[in-house]
């Protein structure tokens, strides 16, 4: 989103949410590629900001097309999931923000495909939107993680258990899994992936 | 489930990215694909007898420009599509160049020839072979390809399934051109420029099918 060259001297609201993007960009960006490094917490405070943000997108959406709110949460977590399990195809040459929005607005699209709406009923935006409301009113989503984690294959599930929830180190889910580090970190990978399809697929059904 | 708690799981013990694996596996499906099709060419139909006549070599030069002028692009746009948001950047249009440029020459060689000799210029001596022989041995390139953007993110799955489907009838034809002994460029522009748009048109048939995340 570009503001126009001598638009006027004045601050239009325009403007101001133009360089509040311009702020947050810089930041989510920062927070983004020291993610990507293998920084935990800047990765957990992206996610954690992203959550606003698209929590405020999804509500506002929903509510103009008369859907429930509460599809709104199911959609956070997925593009969340997203984000984290697709972030290598995040460019840090790029802009941030319009990766994100592409995700949101393709999962936006997708989610009205699965659950069989008119597309007619998918809103006109731009990057602009995703940033426009910070909503950190959380309620829970439809998705059980523990019921989800079950479908997985034991290996993966065992690998996501140990490191990304009970806290263990790779070499110590290693041995608790009895298998090798890298296979434990390919688990997790693909143990990610595989909960995004499992979501995908009670959504279908 | 909380978002809170869906958070603080895939922020816990987060690994390093490595930056050049998105371009690499791409870059190594693409190879992997082509190394199938010319593999399977040669061991079906083996390379064409006639390659120490200089007609053969300039006409085989010919149509391995133009594969190569179809797969080159193909490759960077894909790479470019299977980015979130990636075809706000970048239109595929390009693409159509190739054959524009492929089906001027054919018309220009008609032109230039007399209208008895049309019809063999056209359809050539294998023309059935051809059209059977370059989508069927894209199929696997195809799949392999498919399966490397399946770990990536393109938003626009038509247009991203187009270029992959063009990519694997570019690498399929790539290696029949090794075989193939009709030198004509109506031949070319048609059964080559022909089946590799049907590769295409079949990869955005499937894209949004095969490649949905």
């Amino acid at each position: 989103m570009t503001t126009p060259m001598g638009a006027g001297r004045q601050v239009t609201p325009d403007r101001r949410q133009a360089s509040r993007m311009t702020a947050s960009e810089a930041e989510l960006k920062g927070l983004m590629t020291a993610g990507l490094d293998g920084d935990s917490a800047a990765h957990r405070m992206l996610l954690d900001r992203l959550s606003g943000y698209l929590r405020g997108y999804y509500k506002t959406r929903l509510a103009r097309i008369a859907r429930d709110a509460s599809e709104a949460e199911d959609l956070v977590q997925e593009v969340l999931l997203a984000v984290h399990t697709r972030r290598h195809t995040y460019h840090p040459d790029e802009l941030f923000t319009p990766w994100v929005y592409a995700i949101a607005r393709y999962k936006l699209i997708d989610h009205l495909r699965r659950t069989r709406a008119s597309l007619k009923e998918v809103p006109i935006d731009d990057v602009g939107e995703l940033m426009a409301h910070d909503d950190h009113v959380e309620v829970e989503s439809a998705y059980d993680l523990h019921r989800l984690l079950r479908q997985l294959p034991d290996r993966m599930r065992c690998a996501i258990q140990c490191v990304k929830l009970d806290g263990l180190s790779v070499t110590e889910a290693a041995a608790q899994c009895g298998t090798s580090e890298s296979a434990v970190k390919v688990n997790i990978q693909r143990g990610l992936r595989a909960l995004a399809a499992v979501i995908a697929r009670e959504k279908r059904t | 489930m909380k978002t809170d708690d869906l958070i603080s799981m895939l922020g816990a013990n987060v690994e390093r990215v490595d930056r050049r694996q998105f371009v690499r596996t791409l870059s190594s499906a693409v190879v992997v694909g082509a190394i199938v099709a010319l593999g399977a060419m040669l061991f079906t139909f083996g390379i064409r007898a006639d390659l120490d006549e200089a007609g053969a070599l300039t006409s085989l030069f010919l149509k391995l420009a133009f594969t190569m002028g179809i797969l080159v692009p193909a490759s960077v746009y894909l790479i470019r599509l299977s980015r979130p948001g990636g075809e706000r950047k970048t239109s595929i249009a390009l693409m159509a160049l190739p054959f524009i440029a492929i089906m001027l020459l054919a018309a220009i060689s008609l032109s230039s020839a007399p209208s008895s000799h049309w019809n063999k210029m056209i359809t050539g001596d294998q023309w059935l072979e051809c059209l059977l022989s370059i989508p069927t041995i894209a199929i696997v390139p195809f799949a392999v390809i498919i399966w490397a953007v399946r770990r990536t993110a393109p938003t626009d799955l038509v247009r991203t399934g187009a270029l992959v489907g063009l990519i694997a009838g570019a690498v399929s034809a790539t290696g029949y051109a090794l075989h193939c002994i009709d030198d004509s460029l109506p031949f070319i522009a048609l059964w080559y420029g022909g089946t590799i748009a049907l590769c295409s048109f079949a990869g955005a048939k499937l894209g949004p099918w095969l490649l949905r995340w």
